[in-house]
């Protein structure tokens, strides 16, 4: 069987702890907590630490709060705890749905979204063994300074492949780091960075320590996924929309996509053409338009790419009809509005 | 014979091994640890196709922990492959690499980590050649050639064959059909990785276990490939966690802890990676077809002319024989008078394709069931009235001289059109998808036909010995063993072999103790593959058990002072059925049967009919009886997305007899799951020279969520060659579920796709097609351009009367056979 790099595991039972060996250990050390992505890295050597910092046992890490009228969620929480929560199921649906179609029903009672949220990034030229890249040639992402899917691009075009991600995007949500220097809150769009390889906008040695959601009045949202199978899969295309709405016209509204470019786009244009507009199927259908304009997929995902644009569409479409509660697909707008 | 006659033939009992497999007891390869067990990894290449200018073990050698390195030429210099018509492959690649993936080098070490680390440190020296990646490709550049043998530059095999005169037949027919196919290739994905554990002794000799589906092959080769008498190799299959016919072959990864272990004194284990058995494959060959067949005005056909293109990858394996099965299959199941087959399988720079479940034959029976559906729409047929006529005769020959025993595929499609409501939703559908403004989603049912031949009726070498043998020996404690070379593979022969003798001897199942596939101990058996394991195993198992009950009855008749004819065995008991106070039990039964004749120990054998077609080539196709299927599916198709979600597949299997039915239906289940995969999303794809998605996780294969409800019907059709009556269950209901999908398709969206896997982008860009009013199509166009040799001119023998049916050269079940 493949087999894991030596490394040595430095188990904490705090923040503090994790934070100080972080910082002790630099850049040879990395963060573990559920491991289900890290650990078959680690066995392809995408990665190759000479110290685990293991979160698992940080009591502190794990739960669901209520805070300032809003959720406040531990990122040591496991994916099954948020995905069945009743308060996130109640109050940020989209959130539960992302949640539970992540990976398999193993690989979410062992991964956290705290690993969700700071999943490494994916490419099918790089999520594969030593010696299946050494074959090919190294890429920029590890061992080797060229892009395969794009040659003479200076920047690696790895997918962001969170499933959590755009959804907590398009809630509003903040994360909590903290470091060496002490603690600071920041929008989770802050989080993330459009490069492939460095993907998240925070120290190596800061830990994410929880998901703050903002107050649910008013919000509904959605997630729809696109991937080969209904489980294991990442997606290769995630539609996250919240819609703010006040009697049926629609008041605030964030549409957010996922595994269509190295983070969360948003597509803010479309968002906005919602706001002051009911939801009938003439507007859906003007929004779902726009809305793909942001997703720049590339080819190195399971489907082709155009069919991934394509599919941002109407994904963002059917999102949309099901917090309308329209019918995912046809009807008239006569018919209905 | 009814079921009623029977006491366990026919019941839904458990596998003899449930209880280990389910509780994780079941040692397979991997399991086994001995002392000084060293771990074994193999380098391979990452070239597709270079020339191996130097290799250094050097640096390897000095690493500590490291007890062995060897190269190509630490082997005997003598190439081998499964058929003795393609002897192309190295153990470990001497002169040049073929495919990503290769082996070049081994090393034995004192654990996994320090054996992958010691592999690093090997250096080769490569000198690439241009890799050639796709039947066009080969064929275009016979300047570069993969092999120096074959039918042509790149060309493996060519076959050419023709029975009848085709063109009259088309030339006087009402409608003449040409399409063109393309089943891309996949692979068999057992759950369990291939390993094996080689010990070489200090006696000289060398036992090997392996997760391997034939025993007695790897036995026979591993003599000519490490140079050593057969008497001292022992091979032991270990229980097979699925093979699918992956497993087939003799592997480079078997032969290098067999040598290693020779070389450091110590079992050597290894294990492949799950990359590795996509490397060592084996699997599904991509098939380029053209099929042009003849039909009259009422649907019947008047011939049929195929042209199959196989990519063959970078060896042989059973290559020749894959190419064979493209052609000959199709006539069993529908009347073709005239038949003509030309066929070529091309060698490229990927990992090697073979046998994997239906072996050859999914391909044109996906390109046939798809034509005969848009015959059937020119025609203004249904397509399950068309086919149902033209189902070929019981007891007769095919126009290239194969013989029909049994065939129930007549009864299949009633079953299934009835099952599933065929005629509503032919007509509901339809109406219901045109509504104005109706949902994306539009569904659709589709029907398809086939048939799979249970055993092989010649052996892969020439010879004119059993093809399988069993030994049943029973003793005073009343408990029986049963000896036989068959593997278990998962599809359950120990068991059917526990139930044969059980039936014969009156006893329960839990009895018996089969002691399967160790070349010590058991008599041959070809081996797992073209399901012939339980007709083959099971007829001799059968004749073994009434020898021994013959000895056990003229002993308890003596006892009881009756004729052994009026003696009946039945519920552990020896006695006569109307005076059965009287009874002994089987242990006693047993005790008399010693002291009466000695031992008891006696032996069943098993060859097929003799009966390949009397030209060349005529010794691939026939079989003692061919399984029959039908299956309909219905579908969801999603306009907007282009997925096609199954609703609902309903199958019906002609298995001549269902020995044990929820074993039976556990096959067809899986054969459906499979058939499944290659027709929505599994195929083996390649990109700049390697394999594209080598995992798990981004190969594609459905889960259960993707698997809807199958609704299994069988059929019984009781033939005269098999055991009681028994034909295959184990590959031919993966056939038609693939074109049944396709036809389903069309249906639903009018989206005519020709190839497989039948994407969600397929159907979007017909849907596409389409609404510009232009032929909603998808598929390939072009054939590569070949020259195809002068067919051998047979007559045909179509509709002729079967001969020799039941006619085995080790004679017939025996008494107990017919009971
Ligand atoms: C077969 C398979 C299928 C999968 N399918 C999906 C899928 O469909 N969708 C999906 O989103 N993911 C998928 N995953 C990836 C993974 O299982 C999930 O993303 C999971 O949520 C990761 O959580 P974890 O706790 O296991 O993370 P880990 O593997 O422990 O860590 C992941 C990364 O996050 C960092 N990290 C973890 N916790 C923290 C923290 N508190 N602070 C800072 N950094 C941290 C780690 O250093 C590491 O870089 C799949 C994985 C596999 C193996
Ligand atoms: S996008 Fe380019 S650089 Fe990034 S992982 Fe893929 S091939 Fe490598």
């Amino acid at each position: 069987m493949m087999r894991l790099p030596p490394f040595k595991y430095l188990p904490s039972r705090s923040v503090a702890d994790a934070v100080k060996y972080m910082s002790d250990h630099g850049s040879d050390a990395m963060l573990v907590a559920g491991g289900t992505d890290l650990y078959p890295n680690l066995k392809r050597r995408q990665f190759e630490p000479k110290v685990l910092v293991g979160l698992r046992g940080v009591r502190e890490l794990a739960g669901v709060r209520p805070a300032d009228g809003g959720l406040t969620i531990g990122a040591g929480t496991t994916l099954t705890r948020v995905a069945t929560h009743p308060d996130v199921r109640r109050d940020y649906p989209a959130l539960a749905t992302a949640a539970g179609l992540v990976s398999s029903p193993q690989l979410r009672n062992m991964g956290t979204i705290g690993g969700n949220v700071c999943v490494d990034t994916r490419c099918n030229y790089y999520n594969q063994s030593h010696a299946w890249r050494k074959a090919i040639g190294f890429c920029m992402k590890k061992d080797g300074d060229i892009c395969l899917v794009a040659p003479g691009s200076p920047r690696c075009w790895a997918v962001s492949s969170s499933d959590t991600a755009p959804v907590l995007w398009s809630l509003g949500a903040s994360v909590r780091l903290v470091g060496p220097d002490g603690e600071r809150v920041i929008p989770i769009s802050a989080l993330y960075r459009d490069d492939g390889i460095e993907y998240l906008g925070k120290r190596r040695d800061e830990v994410l320590t929880d998901i703050v959601l903002p107050p649910a009045d008013g919000w509904k949202s959605a997630y729809l996924k696109l991937r080969r199978r209904g489980s294991f899969d990442f997606p290769v295309l995630g539609v996250a929309v919240a819609v703010r709405l006040d009697g049926d016209v629609v008041r605030d509204a964030r549409i957010a996509l996922g595994a269509v470019a190295s983070t969360p786009r948003e597509s803010t244009e479309a968002a906005r053409l919602l706001v002051g507009e009911r939801l009938t199927i003439d507007v859906i259908t003007r929004v779902a338009d726009r809305a793909a304009a942001p997703s720049k997929p590339l080819d190195n995902t399971d489907f082709t790419h155009p069919y991934r644009k394509k599919m941002t569409r109407v994904f963002v479409g059917r999102a949309l009809r099901q917090i309308a509660g329209l019918p995912e697909s046809g009807g008239s707008s006569e018919e209905i509005a | 014979m009814t079921n009623e006659a029977f006491s366990v033939i026919g019941q839904p009992l458990p596998k003899i091994d449930a209880w280990g497999k389910v509780t994780g007891e079941t040692r397979y390869a991997d399991d086994l640890f001995l002392p000084r067990m060293a771990y074994a990894k193999l380098l391979r290449s990452q070239h597709p196709h270079a020339r191996i200018t130097r290799i250094d073990t050097t640096r390897a050698k000095a690493l500590p922990g490291v007890f062995a390195v060897i190269t190509g030429h630490d082997l005997p210099p003598v190439k081998f492959g499964i058929l003795p018509v393609s002897q192309d492959e190295d153990a470990l690649c001497r002169d040049k690499v073929r495919m990503v993936g290769d082996a070049v080098a081994a090393v034995a070490a004192i654990d996994e980590e320090t054996a992958e680390r010691a592999c690093e440190l090997i250096e080769v020296g490569y000198e690439p050649l241009r890799p050639l990646m796709s039947i066009e490709e080969s064929l275009a550049h016979p300047e570069v050639r993969i092999h120096e043998y074959g039918d042509g530059p790149n060309v493996h095999k060519m076959v050419a064959l023709q029975f009848g005169d085709v063109d009259a037949a088309f030339a006087s027919s009402h409608l003449v059909r040409e399409d063109v196919f393309f089943f891309e290739g996949n692979t068999h994905l057992p759950m369990e990785q291939h390993a094996a554990v080689a010990h070489a002794t200090a006696d000289g000799k060398l036992t090997l276990w392996s997760s391997t589906q034939t025993p007695h092959y790897v036995h026979r080769l591993l003599t000519k490939i490490l140079d050593m008498p057969g008497p001292h190799i022992r091979v032991i299959a270990t229980p097979v966690g699925g093979g699918f016919g992956g497993k087939l072959d003799p592997f480079a990864h078997e032969i290098a802890a067999c040598r290693l272990s020779q070389l450091c004194g110590r079992p050597v284990k290894i294990a492949l990676t799950r990359e590795e058995v996509f490397y060592v494959h084996r699997g599904r060959h991509p098939v380029l077809m053209w099929l042009k067949t003849g039909f009259t005005r009422d649907g019947d056909i008047t011939a049929s002319h195929i042209r199959t293109w196989l990519d063959g990858g970078a060896y042989g394996s059973y290559g020749v024989a894959s190419t064979f099965y493209t052609g000959v299959i199709n006539p069993v199941t529908y009347k073709m008078p005239v038949y003509k087959f030309e066929g070529a399988r091309i060698f490229t720079n990927k990992p090697p394709c073979g046998p994997k479940r239906g072996h050859g034959t999914p391909q044109p029976r996906f390109a046939l069931e798809c034509q005969l559906d848009k015959a059937a729409e020119q025609l203004g047929l249904d397509p399950a009235d068309m086919r149902r006529r033209i189902v070929a005769e019981p007891f007769t020959k095919t126009a290239n001289h194969l013989t029909i025993t049994t065939i129930g595929l007549r009864e299949c499609f009633d079953r299934v059109v009835e099952a599933c409501g065929w005629r509503d939703k032919r007509a509901q559908f339809p109406r219901d998808n045109a509504r104005p403004n109706a949902p994306a989603k539009k569904k659709g049912i589709g029907i398809a036909g086939s048939a799979y031949m249970t055993g092989a009726g010649t052996a892969i070498y020439w010879n004119s010995m059993p093809h399988s043998g069993v030994i049943v020996r029973a003793d005073r404690s009343g408990g029986v063993a049963v000896l036989c070379g068959a593997t278990d593979i998962g599809q359950g022969s120990d068991s059917i072999l526990a139930y044969l003798v059980a039936e014969v001897l009156g006893i329960d199942p839990k009895d018996i103790r089969v002691h399967a596939a160790d070349t010590d101990l058991t008599p041959v058996d070809l081996g797992s593959y073209s399901s012939r394991v339980t007709l083959m195993c099971g007829v001799a198992a059968i004749q073994a058990a009434g020898k021994l009950r013959q000895a056990i009855f003229d002993a308890v008749a003596k006892k009881l002072e009756v004729g052994a004819d009026a003696l009946a065995a039945r519920d552990r008991k020896v006695g006569v059925a109307d005076d059965w106070e009287k009874a002994v039990t089987f242990a006693q039964a047993a005790e008399l049967g010693e002291a009466m004749h000695g031992v008891l120990a006696f032996a069943g054998s098993y060859a097929p009919p003799k009966r390949a077609g009397k030209y060349k080539g005529g010794g691939v196709g026939p079989s003692p009886c061919y399984s029959y299927s039908a299956s309909a599916v219905e579908v969801t198709v999603d306009e907007e997305t282009g997925e096609v979600h199954l609703d609902d597949i309903w199958i019906a299997h002609d298995v001549g007899r269902a020995l044990n039915p929820l074993l039976v239906e556990g096959q067809v289940e899986g054969s459906v799951y499979m058939g499944i995969g290659e027709a929505l999303m599994e195929g083996q794809i390649f990109r700049k020279g390697l394999h594209k998605q080598p995992s798990m996780l981004d190969y594609k294969s459905p889960t259960t969520l993707e698997t809807p409800e199958i609704h299994t019907t069988l059929v019984e059709t009781d033939d005269p060659e098999g055991p009681f009556g028994a034909k295959e269950a184990g590959q031919g209901p993966l056939l038609p579920v693939i074109p049944a999908i396709a036809n389903a398709i069309y249906h639903a969206v009018g989206v005519r796709i020709d190839e497989v896997p039948i994407s969600p982008e397929m159907v979007l860009k017909g849907l596409e097609l389409k609404r510009q009013g232009k032929p909603a199509r998808i598929g390939r166009e072009k054939l590569p351009l070949m020259h195809w040799k002068d067919p051998l001119a047979v007559e045909s023998a179509f509709g002729q009367p079967a001969e020799d049916v039941a006619v085995r050269p080790f004679g017939d079940a025996g008494p107990a056979g017919k009971k």
